[in-house]
């Protein structure tokens, strides 16, 4: 990673902290400051409520050409977090066709959190969630809220 | 442009003598010729009735997928504009076969400058504004012209060549209080550079940018300016005075993809390291009513629609859904194809060392069929049925725990079969590669010069091909439901599979015999190949007419 990307992480480290967007808490190992640890909490609007998602943030070799790259580490149902071990985010900011450099971080956090109080179904990486998401908003709503107690407690 | 019809074409039941294929004629039909029937041939009147038919449905044929009252095909036919180059359309040889020329990077360059010529003539501007322009549209030159009469300016300004641009080129400067949005870099010696929409970046960061995007994501013609939220297409001005000369080589390598890539009817070949496109009229919505198989001058066969291998006779739609299964049952199924097998009577381990099915246990002598692993003496009789799955009464299905079974049963009987000659496809290839590379030894030992390997090479090709298309035949029949032309199929499928695995049984004969069994071994091979084009007509046909039933929607 050049020392350009470096500093742009530590500037943009040094925003989100004096910045912090509400119900986030954003660490990271001095050791590599290219991934970042964030706990989110559940939007009190959204389905979520209650629950502590921890997230990884990772930066990519090309950061700032290329978007960071955001996964799931607490297991949630959602359409447009996929549900396997990875638990990967593909779309708007993070997808390297919509990325510009001089997108922030913090853009893509508060995108996150957006997307917990609205999923966005059309551009979903689960097909058959966004489906139930859109046909059975009940089913979906009970399911989400079940699994915020199973695993995001 | 004008197609031959079938019936211009020579009498093609006549049995070719000529050994040599023609190397030009670009048909899926494997490199082999044809010879006179066999003994054991019992269907040459099947097969030469369906040659009549076949002429008599090529006619369908032509109107339902080449000459469409479509007028978006017939300007895009118009525009290729390769009627006047050397290479005509081939006639269609048969029902699943398709139309389609080959071209050179040459060729596709020298339509692409043919294009912007004429373009640039209407439009008044210079031939590489013109280029540029054609890219942002796509090559849709209609849309293009209309667009640009209608709001020249407009135009001008969304492909990025407005007028302040192409009066004044672009050029790096010195910006007062400029820091860089990327970098954050800043100080009053920084090169920048923006273009007409004014989003100003340090000139590394705009460097930087357009290698990754150019090296790392291939693009070329839609690159957008860095910006936050702009769509501002980087022109090649700019780009020319940002990037280095290797990169600029590489740009316009992409520019020329970009350009087959926006043609619905072209498509690079898929073979790795080749440079030739394909032209080809079959569409996206033809697809449920055709499999286009195309053959590249660098002998690759794939198919059109998708890119993947030949796929006859399974439509592309049932070729996904089948790929995404066996993806997802992968581990149920692995241990289904290993490689090694009980003998059902003794039990010792045997290994499948070539690509045949028949199987002579070594221990007890015992005579099976490896994909059914049942008696091999009954698999010439008329009850034979090693490639159909027996549906199971309906006393079973009512229970749902045997019905998950019996649909896993029903999906492993086509896997194995779908995997088995996959892998024998393979092991028939490495046999014939040990032959050919034991008898030219056997030459040298000896002296001899009576070896001639072309007819084993022959084999050996129709092999292949026949594997390809039989693998996929058990895809086709997965999805199938059953109505009365499944039976049709299954018998074309059987013969098929057994005249394949005559065929594969001679390469385990020992060396020395089989310069005597060159006529028998060239018999089978133009039996194979017969048998592969009539399961394919058979399929084709059916799939034209939309007679088949399946149990997904394609
Ligand atoms: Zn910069
Ligand atoms: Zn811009
Ligand atoms: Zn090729
Ligand atoms: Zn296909
Ligand atoms: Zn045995
Ligand atoms: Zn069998």
């Amino acid at each position: 990673m050049s020392t350009g990307a470096k500093k742009r992480i530590m500037r943009e480290y040094g925003e989100c902290m004096s910045d912090t967007p509400p119900g986030m808490k954003i660490t990271f190992d001095e050791q590599n400051m290219t991934e970042w640890e964030i706990l989110l909490d559940g939007p009190e609007q959204s389905v979520y409520a209650g629950g502590h998602f921890k997230l990884k943030l990772t930066f990519p070799n090309e950061y700032p050409f290329k978007p960071p790259v955001v996964s799931f580490k607490t297991k949630i149902y959602h359409p447009n977090v996929s549900n396997d071990d990875k638990g990967s985010m593909c779309l708007g900011l993070l997808r390297p066709e919509e990325w510009k450099p001089p997108n922030k971080v913090v853009a893509v956090l508060r995108l996150i959190q957006t997307l917990l109080i609205e999923p966005n179904p059309d551009d979903a990486i689960e097909p058959s969630i966004a489906n139930e998401y859109k046909e059975n908003r009940k089913e979906f709503d009970k399911t989400a809220k079940d699994w915020v107690k199973r695993y995001a407690k | 442009m004008t197609l031959k019809r079938a019936s211009d074409d020579i009498d093609r039941s006549e049995p070719a003598k000529k050994p040599t294929p023609d190397t030009t004629l670009h048909t899926a039909l494997p490199a082999t010729p044809l010879t006179t029937a066999s003994a054991n041939m019992d269907s040459d009147d099947e097969f030469n009735s369906s040659q009549v038919s076949d002429d008599e449905f090529m006619a369908d044929q032509d109107s339902d997928v080449s000459i469409e009252d479509d007028s978006d095909f017939d300007i895009d036919q118009d525009d290729v504009g390769f009627e006047s180059q050397d290479k005509d359309i081939k006639p269609t040889k048969q029902t699943y076969e398709v139309d389609f020329i080959v071209y050179s990077p040459d060729q596709i360059q020298g339509h692409q400058d043919k294009q912007v010529d004429e373009v640039s003539n209407i439009l008044g501007q210079p031939p590489e504004s013109t280029a540029i322009l054609l890219r942002h549209e796509r090559w849709n030159k209609e849309r293009l012209i209309d667009h640009y009469m209608e709001k020249q300016e407009e135009t001008l300004e969304s492909a990025g060549l407005g007028e302040t641009s192409t009066t004044n080129p672009p050029r790096l400067e010195h910006v007062k209080g400029f820091v860089c949005d990327i970098c954050c870099e800043d100080g009053p010696d920084l090169d920048t550079f923006a273009m007409r929409c004014g989003h100003r970046f340090c000139v590394d960061c705009y460097k930087q940018y357009l290698y990754t995007k150019i090296k790392d994501e291939g693009e070329a013609a839609r690159i957008r300016c860095p910006g936050d939220g702009c769509n501002r297409i980087v022109d090649h001005k700019s780009l020319d005075l940002l990037v280095s000369s290797d990169l600029q080589a590489r740009y316009h390598e992409l520019l020329m993809r970009t350009y087959v890539d926006d043609k619905e009817n072209l498509r690079w070949c898929p073979a790795p390291n080749c440079v030739y496109a394909i032209q080809c009229g079959v569409r996206d919505k033809d697809l449920i009513r055709t499999v286009p198989t195309v053959r590249c001058d660098c002998s690759h066969f794939f198919c059109f629609g998708c890119s993947l291998n030949d796929h006859q006779p399974a439509p592309c739609a049932l070729v996904r859904k089948w790929l995404k299964k066996c993806e997802d049952d992968s581990e149920t199924a692995n241990w289904i194809s290993a490689n090694t097998k009980e003998c059902p009577k003794c039990h010792s381990t045997i290994e499948k060392n070539g690509g045949c099915n028949h199987m002579t246990c070594r221990k007890c002598r015992n005579e099976f069929c490896w994909m059914c692993m049942g008696v091999w003496s009954e698999h010439g009789t008329s009850w034979y049925n090693c490639n159909r799955f027996e549906e199971k009464s309906g006393h079973d299905a009512r229970d749902a725990q045997a019905r998950s079974r019996q649909s896993l049963e029903r999906y492993l009987h086509y896997y194995n079969r779908f995997a088995n000659h996959e892998q024998s496809a393979k092991l028939d290839k490495d046999i014939y590669l040990k032959t050919e590379k034991k008898m030219t030894q056997l030459q040298n030992t000896t002296g001899m010069s009576w070896i001639e390997v072309q007819f084993l090479d022959a084999a050996s090709q129709a092999l292949q091909q026949c594997r390809q298309t039989l693998k996929w035949t058990y895809a086709f029949a997965y999805y199938l439901a059953r109505n009365n032309l499944t039976e049709i199929f299954e018998e074309n499928q059987k013969d098929l599979e057994m005249a394949v695995e005559n065929l594969s049984e001679m390469f385990e004969k020992p060396i020395d015999l089989l310069q005597g069994l060159k006529v028998e071994m060239m018999d089978k091979t133009s039996y194979c190949n017969k048998r592969r084009v009539i399961l394919l007509n058979d399929t084709a046909d059916n799939l034209q007419k939309g007679n088949w039933e399946f149990n997904v929607t394609l």
